[in-house]
C-alpha cells in the first residue's frame, strides 16, 4: 500500500447540548492512503458531517489525533487550519458554494488568491482547471447563468485549481438530478484514476457504491470499513 | 491589499443604492463641517480686514496728568526719539471742544483735534488739495488747519474753494491749508470725513491746558506688539509710579481677542457639524453589519477555501473605509460648491479652508475604519462551518 495521507486516531467530538453530552464522533480511527477513493456513508445525525469537518480541517476534534499528510492538525489554530485547507484540501460542496457575484474564473482562482499565487500564474492555473471540467469558454459567466451540473463542475475546477492532496466532496450529487449526478460521479472517478485522493461524504448507499472503499458511520462510530464489493454484499 | 480594494469597490458598486445611502450621512456631515467652518472663516477675515483698516499697527496711550506727576509732550517725544527703530510715527492728539464756523454756517459735529505733522500718515489719509500740517506750524503755533472732505463740501462746496479760506473755531480764525481725501463712500452724515486737524501746539494754547493726555504711536513689527506695549508702560510707570494713571491700548490686541472669539465660535459650529459625522459613522456600522449578515455564506466559502481571519477583517474594514472615503470626497465637493454659493449670496469671499477639508476628510475615513472594524471583526470570527450552513 502507498503512503498514508489521512490518519485519524481515537477521534472524539463531544458537544454540550444543555445538560446533555452529544458524542458526534465517538472514538473514530481511520487511515486513508494516497490514491484512494473512499465514501463515508451514514444517515443524517450519524456523525459523518462532523467527521467530514474534522477531515476537512474546518474543525478540530475534542480529543484524538489527526495527521494530514504528516502534519498534526488536531490542535491547530484557526489560521493554521485555514492554511491547511488552502494548501491541502479541495472542497466540493453539495450547494456548490460559488460566489454569486464573481465570474467562473474568479471563483476558481479563489484558493490560489489566498495562497498568494502571482496573478499570471493564478489565471493560467484557473483556466487550466476550467478546461479540465470543460467550461473554459464560459469563464466570464456568472454562476447563476449555468446549470446545476455545470456549477458543480466549476466547484470541482475550484477544488482542482489549488492542486490539493485531498479532494473532499460533501454530498456532491445531493442537489443534482440522476443524469448530472452520474456525470459528476464519473468525473470524480476519472480524477481518482489520475491519482487524486478522494473522500466523498454521502447519505446515499447507492452513491457510495461508486467509490472503491466504503466507511459507514453509525452513532459516531465506524461500523463498516471495507472494499466496495463487500459493502455491496451487505446492503 | 490591492485585491481587497477591488473587492470593496465591486461590493459597493453591486449595492449602489445602499452604498449611496450609507455615504449620504458622511456626505452631509463632511459638507456641513466644511460649509460652517469656511463661512465662519470668511466672516472672520472680513472682520479682520475691516479692523485692520482701522489701523492694527497703532498703539494709543492715554494719560491722566496730575499737577504733581505728569508726562510732558517733550518727554514723550524724547522717549519716541530714543526708540526710533521701534516706532514709526507718533502724534499727540488734543481734543478741542468747540464748533467750526464759517459765516452763518456752523458745524457742531466736526471733531477738532490738535495733532502732529505725522498724523496724516498714521491715519493713512491722503490729501486731495493743499498741504498737511508741518513741523514749522507746530513750532510757531500757527493758526492753520487741515479739514476733512465733508467739512469742505458742507462749508465751501469743494476742496479747491475751501483752500486758503478761514474758519472760526471758538472765535479764533484758522486758515485752511489742506483738504483730506474723501474716506467714506457715502458722505451723507460726515463720519470719518467730518474732522478738523490743527497743530497740537495751537490746540494746547486754545484749550489753555499745558498737558497733553493722549498719544497715538505706530509700530512696524506687528509680531512684537506686546513687547512694545510693555516698553511704553515701563516708561510711563517710571514717570507716574502708579499704573492707574495711564492706559496703553494696542489695536492689534483687540483684534486678537476678536479673532480668538470667532475661532471659538468656529470650533463650536464645526463640533456640532462633527456630531453629524459621528451619526454618519453609526450609519456605516449599521450597513456593514447588515452586509456581514447578508454575506455570511460568502465569508464561509472564503474561509473554507483558506482565507485567514486577517484577510476577511481587511476586506470588510477596507470596504467600510472606501465607502466612507468616497462619501468624504463627495462631501468635500458638495461642501466646496455650497461654500462658494452661500459666500456669493452673503457677499463674503468664502473658500473652503484646507484645514476643514483635511480634518473632515480624515475624520470621515477614521470613522469608517472605526465603525467598520466591529462588523469586520465579527465577520472574521465567523465559524466557517456555521457560515457555510447559513442561507
Amino acid at each position: 500500500m502507498s503512503e498514508c495521507l489521512i490518519e485519524l486516531k481515537d477521534i472524539y467530538k463531544i458537544y454540550q447540548m444543555g445538560s446533555e453530552e452529544v458524542r458526534a464522533n465517538d472514538g473514530i480511527s481511520l487511515k486513508i492512503h494516497r490514491g484512494e477513493f473512499v465514501a463515508i456513508v451514514g444517515k443524517s445525525g450519524s456523525g459523518k458531517s462532523t467527521l467530514m469537518n474534522i477531515i476537512g480541517a474546518l474543525d478540530v476534534p475534542t480529543s484524538g489525533s489527526y495527521l494530514l499528510g504528516g502534519e498534526d492538525v488536531d490542535q491547530m489554530s484557526e489560521d493554521q487550519l485555514a492554511d491547511i485547507r488552502n494548501r491541502m484540501i479541495g472542497f466540493i460542496f453539495q450547494q456548490y458554494n460559488l460566489l454569486p457575484k464573481s465570474n467562473l474564473l474568479e471563483n476558481v482562482e479563489l484558493p490560489l488568491l489566498y495562497a498568494k499565487v502571482p496573478k499570471e500564474e493564478r489565471h493560467a492555473r484557473a483556466r487550466k482547471a476550467l478546461e479540465r471540467v470543460g467550461l473554459a469558454d464560459k469563464w466570464k459567466n456568472l454562476p447563476r447563468q449555468l446549470s446545476g451540473g455545470q456549477q458543480q463542475r466549476v466547484s470541482i475546477a475550484r477544488a482542482l485549481a489549488g492542486d490539493p492532496s485531498l479532494i473532499l466532496a460533501d454530498e456532491p450529487t445531493g442537489a443534482l438530478d440522476s443524469r448530472t449526478s452520474r456525470e459528476v460521479l464519473n468525473f470524480l472517478k476519472e480524477l481518482n484514476a489520475e491519482g487524486n485522493t478522494i473522500v466523498m461524504i454521502t447519505h446515499d448507499s447507492s452513491i457510495a457504491l461508486e467509490a472503491k472503499r466504503v466507511v459507514r458511520i453509525h452513532d459516531g462510530k465506524i461500523n463498516f470499513d471495507g472494499d466496495v464489493n463487500d459493502y455491496a454484499a451487505i446492503i | 491589499m490591492l485585491q481587497s480594494f477591488k473587492l470593496a469597490i465591486k461590493s459597493i458598486w453591486s449595492n449602489k443604492m445602499r452604498s449611496f445611502l450609507t455615504m449620504l450621512g458622511i456626505i452631509i456631515g463632511v459638507a456641513s463641517v466644511i460649509i460652517l467652518v469656511s463661512l465662519v472663516n470668511a466672516y472672520m477675515s472680513y472682520m479682520t480686514e475691516s479692523f485692520a483698516s482701522m489701523g492694527t499697527n497703532q498703539i494709543s496711550v492715554n494719560l491722566t496728568n496730575l499737577p504733581s506727576r505728569s508726562v510732558s509732550v517733550e518727554e514723550m517725544y524724547e522717549f519716541y526719539g530714543e526708540h526710533g527703530d521701534t516706532f514709526q510715527q507718533m502724534s499727540p492728539s488734543v481734543r478741542v471742544s468747540g464748533t467750526v464756523k464759517h459765516g452763518a454756517d456752523t458745524m457742531s459735529s466736526t471733531s477738532v483735534t490738535g495733532v502732529s505733522e505725522e498724523y496724516l500718515e498714521i491715519k493713512d489719509y491722503s490729501l486731495q488739495a493743499g498741504r498737511g500740517i508741518q513741523y514749522a506750524d507746530i513750532a510757531a503755533r500757527q493758526k492753520v488747519c487741515v479739514i476733512g472732505a465733508y467739512v469742505a463740501s458742507e462749508l465751501y462746496g469743494s476742496a479747491e474753494k475751501a483752500l486758503g479760506e478761514t474758519v472760526k473755531i471758538n472765535g479764533y480764525g484758522f486758515q485752511i491749508v489742506g483738504v483730506a481725501e474723501q474716506q467714506e463712500e457715502d458722505m451723507d452724515d460726515g463720519g470719518t470725513d467730518d474732522f478738523l486737524w490743527m497743530p497740537y501746539s495751537s490746540a494746547v494754547k486754545m484749550a489753555r491746558n499745558a498737558n497733553i493726555n493722549s498719544y497715538t504711536l505706530t509700530i512696524s513689527d506687528l509680531t512684537r506688539v506686546s513687547d512694545y506695549k510693555t516698553m511704553i508702560e515701563n516708561f510711563l510707570y517710571e514717570k507716574f509710579k502708579n499704573d492707574d494713571l495711564y492706559q496703553v491700548t494696542a489695536m492689534s490686541e483687540m483684534l486678537d481677542s476678536l479673532n480668538s472669539m470667532i475661532a471659538m465660535v468656529s470650533a463650536g459650529l464645526g463640533g456640532i457639524a462633527g456630531i453629524s459625522l459621528l451619526v454618519a459613522g453609526v450609519g456605516v456600522m449599521n450597513i456593514m453589519l447588515v452586509s456581514v449578515t447578508e454575506r455570511t455564506r460568502e465569508i464561509g466559502i472564503r474561509k473554507a477555501l483558506g482565507a485567514k481571519r486577517s484577510v476577511i477583517l481587511q476586506q470588510f474594514v477596507i470596504e467600510a473605509a472606501v465607502t466612507s472615503s468616497i462619501g468624504g470626497i463627495l462631501g468635500i465637493a458638495l461642501g466646496s460648491i455650497a461654500t462658494s454659493a452661500v459666500g456669493a449670496v452673503a457677499g463674503l469671499h468664502a473658500t473652503p479652508t484646507p484645514a476643514a477639508v483635511i480634518v473632515s476628510f480624515s475624520v470621515s475615513v477614521g470613522i469608517g475604519l472605526l465603525f467598520g472594524y466591529m462588523p469586520a471583526s465579527r465577520a472574521a470570527k465567523l465559524n466557517p462551518i456555521d457560515a457555510l450552513r447559513s442561507e
